[in-house]
């Protein structure tokens, strides 16, 4: 089998994989990152939202290959230690999950839209989270949650 | 899945030769159509050729009269530019509108325009400024670009390179979304163009397609209103869950009016 080399939340990586290994596949069941979660596996609900090289990508919709040499971020990459990451302190604090199932997929959809924008409007936050879907929370506590974190992220805490 | 060869060449000629040598074999840009339908089998290619190492195809030039796009930029990076903002508003406008910010953030121009789906929004705007696809043998005008449902004028293994889009007066997008993937039930792009005005409607047939009737309404008077009476037969149009052929012909006119009233 092919192998692969990638840096995943700032480790060095090697996969053995298929060609058709898909790259949500990869990161849960070849390297046992179960933090990003598999909703439709149809390309809709954002749930496998990673970071490849900084850009939010669904990863139920990109090849393990297409990854060779880039840089995975995975939920699991965002907190120090027992310090949670901006926007995840802001989801809790905002209480902006429920199950929780949704919540990488967000996380990681919300800290793309923080690096590029750090103060985006209401509208600007309901445009990004277009691809990622939530059956709990009705969204209101999420678009809180990741205006806050924005601003957190850049420097407003 | 079914398992597959994978190239990842580093010059056009390569691809273009890998995928003229191996039968069933296909390229891969962004991902973004093609993996949905292999993973539900309805393609199986028994290789893919990735774009994603061919130098030069994601750039964005402006040239006088004519925006250039490479194959290769994102839906994401169209939107973005400042010079497509600037040339063609309409444009960066409708790119920012495609499906969502992970699928703005992978899915290609070339793609788009090379896969020809029905509902996409670029085939709107390839029609409507009267765009040139350039690819790895030669050019083909947008007119004659559009053969019907995921049909084209491209050769088997022809390969997309820009799409070349001559800046118009004014022009507009105006969508009728579907609610979960935002592709058009109707997206109609209206332009005011050097050689006249230009209607083309994407969403609501096999494939897009001009409206001699507003163009001629339209050139007589650049209002809405000109709009009122004009009625799109409904034989040849899409009925499906979301919308039936009759409310596709009513939603044609309706955005037909709001880009027009939205023209810059
Ligand atoms: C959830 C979701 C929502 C979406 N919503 C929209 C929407 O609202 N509007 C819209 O327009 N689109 C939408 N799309 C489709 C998206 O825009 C695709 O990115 C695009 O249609 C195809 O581009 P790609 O780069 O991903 O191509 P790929 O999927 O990689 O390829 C598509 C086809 O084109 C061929 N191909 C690719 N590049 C070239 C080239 N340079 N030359 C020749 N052949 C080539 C491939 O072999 C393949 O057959 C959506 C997709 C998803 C998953
Ligand atoms: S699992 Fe990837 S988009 Fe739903
Ligand atoms: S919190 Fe349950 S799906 Fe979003």
């Amino acid at each position: 089998m092919p192998k692969l080399t990638l840096s995943v939340n700032g480790q060095p990586r090697t996969i053995d994989c298929a060609n058709a290994t898909l790259l949500v596949e990869a990161i849960r069941e070849h390297l046992g990152l179960t933090g990003t979660h598999v909703g439709c596996d149809s390309s809709q609900c954002g749930a496998c939202t990673v970071h490849v090289d900084g850009r939010s990508v669904k990863s139920c919709t990109m090849l393990a290959v297409e990854a060779e040499g880039a840089a995975i971020t995975t939920i699991e990459g965002l907190a120090t230690g027992n310090d949670l990451h901006p926007m995840q302190a802001a989801f809790k604090e905002h209480h902006g999950l429920q199950c929780g199932f949704c919540t990488p997929g967000m996380v990681m959809s919300a800290c793309d839209l923080a690096a590029r924008n750090p103060a985006p409007s209401e509208g600007e936050v309901r445009h990004w989270l277009e691809g990622n879907l939530c059956r709990c929370t009705g969204y209101h506590n999420i678009v809180k949650a990741v205006r806050a974190g924005a601003g957190d992220m850049n420097g407003g805490k | 899945m079914k398992d597959f060869e994978f190239h990842r060449p580093a010059s056009i000629k390569h691809a273009v030769a890998l995928v003229a040598g191996t039968a069933g074999a296909k390229y891969l840009a962004g991902g973004q159509s093609l993996l949905p339908v292999m993973k539900l089998d309805l393609a199986e290619p028994t290789a893919l050729v990735s774009l994603a190492r061919l130098p030069g195809l994601a750039d964005i030039r402006v040239d006088g009269g004519t925006v250039a796009i490479g194959a290769l930029c994102t839906h994401d990076q169209v939107a973005r530019s400042a010079d497509v903002a600037k040339a063609i508003p309409a444009l960066a406008e409708l790119a920012s509108h495609i499906g969502d910010a992970q699928v703005r953030n992978r899915g290609t121009l070339g793609g788009s325009v090379a896969h020809a789906d029905p509902a996409a929004d670029y085939p709107a705007a390839v029609l409507g400024l009267g765009a040139t696809i350039v690819t790895d043998r030669g050019r083909h005008p947008a007119d004659t670009y559009f053969k019907g449902l995921f049909e084209t004028s491209l050769a088997d293994g022809e390969l997309v390179t820009a799409v070349h889009f001559p800046v118009p007066k004014r022009a507009a997008y105006a969508k009728f979304a579907h609610r979960a993937s935002k592709y058009a039930v109707v997206g109609v792009f209206v332009a005011e163009t050097a050689a006249g005005v230009r209607v083309a409607i994407t969403g609501a047939g096999a494939t897009v397609f001009r409206s001699a009737a507003m163009e001629a309404a339209l050139t007589t008077s650049m209002t809405p209103g000109a709009l009122d009476g004009i009625t799109v037969p409904t034989d040849d149009l899409n009925a499906d869950a979301e919308a039936s052929a009759e409310y596709r012909a009513h939603l044609c006119v309706v955005m037909a009016k709001r880009a027009v009233a939205a023209l810059r």
